[in-house]
């Protein structure tokens, strides 16, 4: 493998039902700041049928080029035929960089067109740049220039690693969703469309599909919430939730809870966060007259923030949490809804 | 002597701790509340095995040791002591006699589908009358053609109303000594619930242990089988004494685990609760008590794992006896959960007092082990007899 | 019909994992475990052996200790069980890890390969997809039901806010959530019987179908050039203001990270 023929960033922009997903626009981001410091350009990478639509948009989200592989096989998605059309585009095309989200589309196809293609791949990475590997120069030992340096959580948050590929192409990653940003939209910047079409073969990798059964349900598990408004025992009784089902609900956020609610049978047990409950890693975790004990908190401490109204300040949570409110919850969560939907509808 | 576990036990162990923190943890303070059997968890330990832990294979049982069986008590008493003695009544009291006594036909019938988890098995010695002593039991079985026909009634019956399969002793013979004083003779029948003449009465309210059905059995010309007589006919009152041997093991196991599921509930609580400013842990009192918490219970486990062992040496070969060991787990075991478990309640203060917390059931729950299956002071008479011949 | 799972020995991350004073994560104190994913794998196979009499076999590539995890496995019902060690298989990323895999599946009989769709320690969900695709086999990710008809499987696939109810022809491989099903517990007497039986071992030299390059560290395309144990942050800053202070102040800190 010759490395130096590899150029380019390129990003599988995923479809679903032939609307592109939010995670396609986030890789744009991303590839475009990886782009400028190569000096090179951002492809997008669209699988699908009757896809020709989805170009502009990834035009107007920062695409350089867009590369559209348009095949009846790749209605809906099945690991076979993506895999043989984005193994055959990175053939043809060799980009240095191949960018896919973590998402259950993603982290199918990733892993099945890295072995294909023989490189390596990173999973759910939360960072990435450019920089030199080794990071610092090491005697007997090439440094490479240029590479891709992918960050990654694993155990379960505990640990960070940061990973390169430098001695295969392309250097794969998965994103994970919601980390990177994308760029504003800019109204007619358009992309180069190229249309390829590789030949897919139908083999005994094929599945076959029998049914699609769309979720109906609307309810969020507590595990994959952004935003956690959990009560305890302080919340006082199963009716005063109300409060906090108000501030979760301007907040585009979900209800939980601490063991003590749970046993008292004022919420089911797949709300309870902790040691015998679910483990949440929330953007923001309010703890509202919840004490903390050392069950609740290792459910919880991953948390991003993590903001606590107690009326006890020598309540353990205090110890845990980044802001703490000293207060009654009876009057500061109130409040605060109110608040919270002044500012938002300001903001609208 | 080698105390360490192999990695078979301790894998057991494992099994058992996670069975009673996922399924019976979460419904111990229910069950004591309602004192409803809890039928679900019996269930679930029927189809995963417990209920046969020490029985052959070939009696449908899981064919391992009398120590595994202790450890299975062990965690489950650690989280709820009614979960405990359902097994050890079940396994100690019903299995294993039939095991030990029991004809081929009887095993057959009987014993495989008590070990293999498919019926609940009960032991009734105990009548209003006659506790420790045995010469007042009034129930009797007379022979009658192809039958025997049982009157009397029993009481303080574990598992009662609840299992299927009830080993029964009841009077066959009084017999007269040279000297012209006249001594009952007991024989033990397998009785199965749904004979007819066969009905429970009152239901006990316990101080603890309130979940174990603990029924009273009443026989009116209930007509049982002649094939259902276990053992020989005027041998029952040393089956009985044989098999609450085996009992006893069971009861210490149950204290062993209710006394360390206080130690544990414990440190949980001295670590969280804060006096003064700093968690009770940091003072010295409570870490010195829990200290000879620790010990006490220490050294039960070693009474108790060294009575499971003689046992399984007496499986292998009947001419060794486990009564003395047997006897000494449970007297100290028994002792040790209550002084322990008085402790944990005293070192939670007011909480544990309240309902709130696990030590409060486990202190009543830790009183019948010094009272069931031979109270304390018969275990100090067995041991002290053998000492004294 | 062989099915064979492949199992993974994972420290307990959940329930709280421990950290040693300088803020490092202690990997000694916490538990080896079967991971999640892979025991509901396991569960799935012995559902299907309970129904049809398929034979279940375990593999897993791991550290000795992991003999352990695979006594595990048997006491809950697997038949047969094989540990892939050797140091030369140290330190490998997920190609490295799926060729060698890879490598034992092949000396063993299969119908159908079902692994977990991640472990809790790499949280990558790589390895499943990757066997498949060094034994050229159908595979279908994130399985939530598994069913068996005839020559094929039936499989619930989940994606975000669907599933696809997706049917492979046998062999193929099957990655599966830990929300397939609630794993059985061992029963007493199957732990004495997993002590009895033979754990099959296999080192370097026993997989013919692999190729030096691609095992191991070496063999690794991906390099972590720098790891950190994510240091565990402290308790942070604690007001006591009157409740409409204690609004703005959470208002203004929701602004700050950008929240709202």
């Amino acid at each position: 493998m010759s490395l130096e023929e590899y150029k380019g960033v390129a990003i599988f922009a995923q479809q679903v039902d032939n609307k592109l997903s939010s995670i396609a626009f986030e890789l744009i981001g991303k590839a475009h700041e990886l782009a400028a410091d190569l000096g090179t350009d951002v492809t997008a990478v669209v699988l699908g049928k009757d896809i020709a639509g989805l170009a502009d948009k990834l035009g107007e989200y920062g695409a350089d080029k867009v590369v559209l592989i348009d095949d009846p096989a790749l209605e809906t998605y099945r690991t076979e035929p993506y895999a043989q059309a984005l193994t055959a585009y990175i053939n043809e095309y060799k980009p240095e960089i191949m960018l896919v989200g973590a998402t259950a589309i993603g982290r199918d196809l990733g892993p099945t067109v890295s072995a294909r293609v023989k490189t390596g791949l990173t999973a759910d990475c939360t960072s990435l740049e450019i920089g030199d590997f080794p990071l610092v120069a090491k005697e007997g030992q090439e440094q490479k220039h240029n590479q891709l340096l992918m960050t990654r959580p694993a155990f379960g948050g505990n640990t960070i690693a940061t990973i390169a590929c430098p001695d295969n192409r392309p250097q794969m990653a998965t994103v994970r969703p919601g980390v990177m940003q994308k760029l504003p939209k800019e109204a007619g910047r358009k992309a180069e469309v190229i249309n390829f079409k590789p030949e897919l073969k139908e083999n005994n990798r094929f599945v076959e599909i029998l049914n699609i059964v769309k979720n109906v349900t609307n309810t969020v598990d507590i595990m994959d919430a952004k935003i956690l408004v959990s009560g305890g025992r302080g919340v006082g009784s199963p009716e005063n939730f109300k409060l906090l089902e108000d501030l979760a609900e301007v907040l585009g956020g979900t209800v939980s809870c601490s063991r003590a609610v749970v046993d008292s049978g004022w919420k089911p047990k797949d709300l309870q966060v902790g040691q015998t409950g679910k483990t949440v890693r929330p953007n923001v975790y309010f703890a509202i007259g919840i004490s903390g004990a050392i069950q609740h908190t290792a459910g919880m401490e991953e948390s991003d923030i993590i903001i606590a109204i107690n009326k006890d300040e020598t309540a353990p949570i205090f110890d845990v949490a980044d802001y703490g409110i000293v207060g009654d919850l009876n009057k500061i969560v109130p409040a605060l809804t109110e608040a919270l939907k002044a500012e938002l509808a300001a903001q609208n | 002597m080698d105390f360490t576990l192999d990695k078979k036990h301790e894998m057991a162990r494992q099994l058992f701790r996670e069975f009673a923190q996922n399924e019976v943890k979460p419904m111990a303070q229910e069950i004591d509340e309602t004192e409803q059997f809890p039928r679900e968890n019996v269930e679930k330990m029927m189809k995963y095995g417990f209920m046969g832990i020490p029985i052959p294979k070939e009696y449908g049982g899981q064919g391992c040791d009398v120590l595994t069986y202790v450890m299975c008590v062990e965690e489950l008493s650690k989280v709820c002591g009614t979960t405990g003695v359902i097994v050890s009544a079940h396994t100690s009291l019903c299995c294993d006699p039939i095991l030990t006594y029991g004809t081929e036909e009887q095993k057959q019938k009987y014993l495989v589908p008590l070990a293999s988890g498919k019926k609940l098995g009960a032991f009734a010695l105990t009548e209003p009358g006659a506790g420790t002593d045995a010469q007042g039991a009034q129930c009797r079985a007379d022979e009658d053609g192809d039958s025997w026909v049982l009157n009397g009634s029993k009481c303080f019956i574990t598992n009662g109303k609840e299992a299927d399969v009830y080993i029964v002793f009841a009077v066959t013979d009084i017999v007269e000594d040279a000297k012209g004083r006249k001594s009952k003779k007991f024989s033990a029948f397998i009785v199965e619930k749904d004979t007819p003449g066969f009905t429970f009465g009152t239901k006990e309210k316990k101080m603890g242990i309130r979940a174990s059905s603990t029924y009273e059995l009443i026989f009116q010309d209930c007509r049982i089988p002649k094939e259902n007589l276990l053992g020989a006919r005027g041998k029952g009152f040393g089956i009985a004494m044989h098999t609450l041997d085996g009992g006893r093991i069971g009861i210490a196991a149950q204290a062993l685990g209710i006394g360390e599921g206080s130690i544990d509930a414990t440190i949980e609580f001295v670590k969280e609760r804060k006096q003064f400013g700093r968690p009770i842990a940091a003072f010295q009192n409570t870490a010195f008590q829990l200290a000879d918490m620790k010990a006490r219970m220490d050294a039960a486990k070693y009474l108790v794992y060294n009575a499971a062992c003689t046992k399984d040496v007496y499986t292998q070969d009947h001419k060794t006896s486990y009564s003395i060991e047997a006897a000494e787990a449970k007297l100290f075991a028994a002792e040790a959960a209550m002084a322990v478990t008085t402790k944990a309640v005293q070192l939670h203060g007011g909480y544990g007092y309240t309902r709130e917390y696990d030590v409060e059931r486990m202190m009543r729950d830790a009183k019948i082990t010094e009272i069931y299956e031979g109270t304390s002071e018969v275990q100090r008479l067995v041991i002290s007899g053998a000492m004294l011949k | 019909m062989n099915i064979v799972v492949c199992i993974k020995q994972v420290p307990d991350t959940k329930g709280g994992v421990k950290f040693n004073p300088d803020g490092t994560l202690d990997r000694a104190s916490m538990l080896a475990i079967m991971n999640p994913d892979d025991k509901a794998g396991l569960e799935a196979a012995l559902r299907i052996k309970d129904e049809t009499g398929a034979k279940v076999t375990v593999l897993t590539m791991g550290l000795p200790k992991a003999d352990d995890m695979l006594r595990e496995a048997l006491a809950m019902g697997a038949d047969e069980a094989v540990l892939v060690t050797d140091r030369r298989l140290g330190g490998a990323d997920t190609w490295a890890t799926s060729s060698t895999v890879a490598a034992a599946v092949k000396k063993l009989d299969y119908d159908l390969i079902i692994t977990g769709r991640q472990a809790i320690d790499g949280d990558t969900a790589q390895v499943g997809p990757q066997i498949a695709e060094h034994l050229a086999l159908p595979v279908i990710s994130y399985a939530e039901d598994i069913k068996v008809e005839g020559n094929s499987v039936i499989v619930k696939r989940q994606y975000e806010d669907r599933y696809h109810e997706v049917k492979a022809q046998m062999p193929c491989l099957i990655t599966a959530l830990s929300e397939l099903n609630e794993p059985r517990y061992m029963t007493p007497g199957g732990i004495f019987d997993a002590y009895d039986k033979e754990v099959t071992v296999w080192g370097r030299d026993d997989l013919t179908d692999l190729d030096d390059a691609n095992i191991g560290l070496a063999g690794s395309p991906t390099k972590i050039a720098k790891a950190s144990d994510k240091v565990r942050k402290g308790a942070g800053e604690k007001v006591a203001l009157d409740p409409k202070e204690s609004v703005e102040y959470i208002m203004n800190k929701l602004k700050e990270k950008h929240v709202i």
